[in-house]
């Protein structure tokens, strides 16, 4: 158990770097939907015995089915409406945007030492990277142009703000997290309406053509 | 009681959007501000003690931003009446059960006693407002609402950060392993130091930006002013209120676990820097709903200043949630009306509302004068004593600093709302057969009066609710 959920939060801080270096924007929603997999898995992984199993049966399952299923159906059915296909059309390069992830990963590690969980049996690896993937999250939403990346983006720092909520099945009630949950849908739905009617109103998704309200 | 509140408004929002008929749906507004209003004085009268196992609880704090945004809300949705009836040709469904969903959304926020349905709450007012300031339909609003959509979301995603760090901070062994207010706050000093202070700078940063205190307020200039004026003022006066209760929670937290001088400096940090660019920006302003913008910029930072500085200036900031939140209300509605009198929120346009509108001209002057702190109006006794709480705990430097800002914005602001009142109107551009009507001009008239009065009387119950809010927060 303990090695696999190594893997998995390895694998979800590779994951921030693929997308971060990805310009086809199917790969990375794929990428962000298969991080959202990997959480629901590491809520199962990190439950304890003592643990309410039933709570932690039902945040996984609905972190999988709005994280890994329908955020992205949401996303890649609004990129189909819009005929848009690759290019992330970034404000930073590839390059650098994979040098400042990678730097973000370091200090990250860095940083988690100051901050030691008051839980001495939880995983060492949760805190950095939780903060690497928000990190990566609010990286994407200032580098790229696009609005749907930008909404990628916020996924991504919903992400990593949803790894330490994997500490918290304790105490925070089912119906707060289903809130939370419900609201990230919401967020997406709404985001997702706004584009729509920006692709419609600017024929193209790119916000660099909403700059008129200025001082 | 409360319960019923949030859910009678949350079911008319979802009835708003099956309502077929686009000619009376705006009624439900009507409804559903009578109703909540009716609710608030109810427990007034007979107060509720905690329900759903403590997670809701209107206090003395919540009970001040609750009834101010209720009596706000009702003036709105008079005032919706007759803005709605001229936009006949506008699809309303959105709006009318965005602004609900906005009510039910924000009670909750006021009555939250856990941090996280606090977190949920105030997302949904994000959510519920965005498209609401799309209602125009052109490129500008369209522009402000995804600003507005994504910076609040951004900031809010890091409330959610800090909160969670805020429940680590309790979850050692003995921790109280509870994100409810109480529990938080009687583990107090037991909380572990690192994550609290790191939870709080997330959750400054996050419920900072929806207050849109500098330098998170990036949002605030553009979505104020392509909102319509009624948002506008639910925004500026209820919305952002919330936020500011949500900050007051948090710092509730943080007296409890002794971090209160770290807090505190980083609220007057922000204050005076809110305050500061509301200066900076609100001179030479050409565009008279962006500068209300800045003014609420202004007012949010009076507020953190009031917070931070503690002691009997808390209990002045309280009194300013409420004269905030209704001197907001004025300015909004009668900028709303000259708006729509001119067609243009240009002051290269704009001049003799006093001529043309001859309710809404000297409310947006009255307004002005209210809203920077000229007495008799209440805001000036609010400022007053927040500035007297500054002086008397020996903070000389901030005091002159907030007297002095204070001083700028009455001057910058004073320019631009002097010239859109005076002057002659002829020749200015104009939408023919638009006049001060009741609907319309009544109820910014109302709320005017209502600070008029609060400042020439404010009477003991209210007293001693801004008393009971600030001992929540300062325990003295």
């Amino acid at each position: 158990m303990r090695s696999l959920a190594d893997m998995a939060f390895i694998l979800v801080v590779v994951l921030d770097l693929f997308v971060l270096a990805s310009s086809r924007l199917g790969a990375a929603i794929r990428a962000v939907a298969l991080q959202g997999a990997l959480l629901s898995l590491l809520a199962l992984l990190l439950a304890s015995s003592g643990h309410n199993m039933g709570h932690v049966l039902i945040v996984a399952g609905g972190a999988f089915a709005i994280k890994a299923v329908l955020i992205p159906w949401l996303m890649f059915r609004a990129i189909r409406e819009m005929a848009i296909r690759r290019e992330m059309e970034p404000l930073v390069g590839y390059v650098p945007s994979m040098i400042l992830g990678g730097v973000g990963v370091v200090l990250a590690f860095a940083f988690s030492r100051g901050l030691p969980l008051p839980m001495p049996e939880m995983h060492t690896f949760l805190v950095p990277t939780a903060l690497a993937t928000v990190w990566t999250g609010l990286l994407l939403v200032v580098s790229r142009r696009k609005a749907v990346t930008q909404v990628l983006g916020f996924l991504v720092l919903e992400n990593g703000v949803f790894v330490f909520g994997l500490l918290l099945t304790d105490f925070m009630p089912v119906m707060v997290e289903a809130g939370v949950l419900l609201d990230l849908l919401a967020a997406v739905f709404v985001m997702g309406i706004v584009m729509f009617q920006i692709n419609r109103e600017f024929s193209s998704l790119d916000t660099d053509a909403m700059s008129s309200l200025k001082d | 009681m409360i319960l019923l509140i949030i859910l009678v408004s949350f079911v008319l929002g979802g009835s708003a959007f099956a309502w077929p008929d686009n000619r009376t749906r705006p009624r439900l507004l009507l409804v559903g501000a009578a109703v909540h209003l009716a609710g608030v004085i109810s427990l007034w009268i007979h107060p509720e003690g905690p329900v759903l196992s403590g997670y809701i609880f209107l206090d003395a704090a919540g009970k001040v931003v609750v009834s101010t945004s209720s009596v706000l809300f009702l003036a709105s949705a008079i005032y919706a009446q007759g803005y709605l009836q001229r936009r006949a040709d506008r699809d309303n469904r959105v709006f009318v059960g965005g602004l609900l969903i906005l009510l039910s959304a924000m009670t909750t926020v006021g009555v939250a006693q856990h941090l996280g349905v606090l977190w949920v709450a105030i997302e949904v007012t994000t959510l519920a407002t965005a498209p609401l300031i799309y209602f125009n339909h052109n490129a500008r609003s369209l522009e402000a609402a995804w600003k507005y959509l994504l910076v609040s979301s951004l900031g809010i995603a890091l409330a959610l950060l800090g909160t969670f760090f805020l429940a680590l901070s309790g979850a050692g062994p003995g921790g109280p392993k509870s994100l409810l207010l109480d529990d938080l706050i009687r583990a107090g000093p037991e909380l572990s130091k690192p994550w609290v202070r790191t939870a709080f700078v997330f959750l400054l940063v996050g419920y900072g930006t929806k207050m849109g205190l500098a330098p998170l307020h990036s949002w605030k200039p553009d979505a104020y002013g392509e909102a319509p004026g009624l948002l506008g003022a639910l925004m500026a006066g209820g919305i952002t209120n919330f936020a500011f209760l949500s900050v007051v929670r948090v710092f509730q937290v943080m007296r409890a676990a002794g971090e209160a001088p770290f807090a505190s400096d980083a609220l007057l940090a922000l204050g005076l820097l809110s305050m500061a660019l509301a200066a900076v920006f609100m001179a030479g302003q050409r565009d008279f709903k962006r500068m209300l913008a800045y003014s609420s910029v202004e007012h949010m930072g009076i507020l953190a200043v009031a917070l931070g500085l503690g002691g009997s200036a808390v209990g002045g900031a309280f009194y300013h949630v409420v004269n905030n939140g209704l001197s907001k209300g004025v300015l909004f509605l009668a900028a709303g009306n000259i708006h729509r009198a001119y067609g243009s929120k240009r002051i290269d346009d704009v001049r003799g509302a006093m001529r043309r509108l001859p309710i809404s001209g000297p409310l947006f002057l009255a307004g002005f004068l209210a809203v920077t702190g000229t007495p008799p109006f209440s805001p000036f006794w609010s400022e007053f004593i927040i500035l007297n709480g500054a002086f008397s705990s020996g903070r000389w430097v901030v005091g002159a600093f907030f007297l002095l800002f204070l001083a700028v914005i009455f001057i910058g602001m004073g320019a631009t709302v002097l010239h859109v009142v005076q002057g002659d109107d002829r020749g200015a551009p104009g939408q023919p057969g638009f006049k001060d009507g009741w609907l319309t001009a009544g109820p910014p008239l109302v709320l005017l009066l209502m600070v008029l009065a609060l400042g020439l009387w404010l009477p003991r119950a209210l007293q001693g609710l801004f008393q009971a809010a600030a001992h929540l927060v300062t325990g003295t």
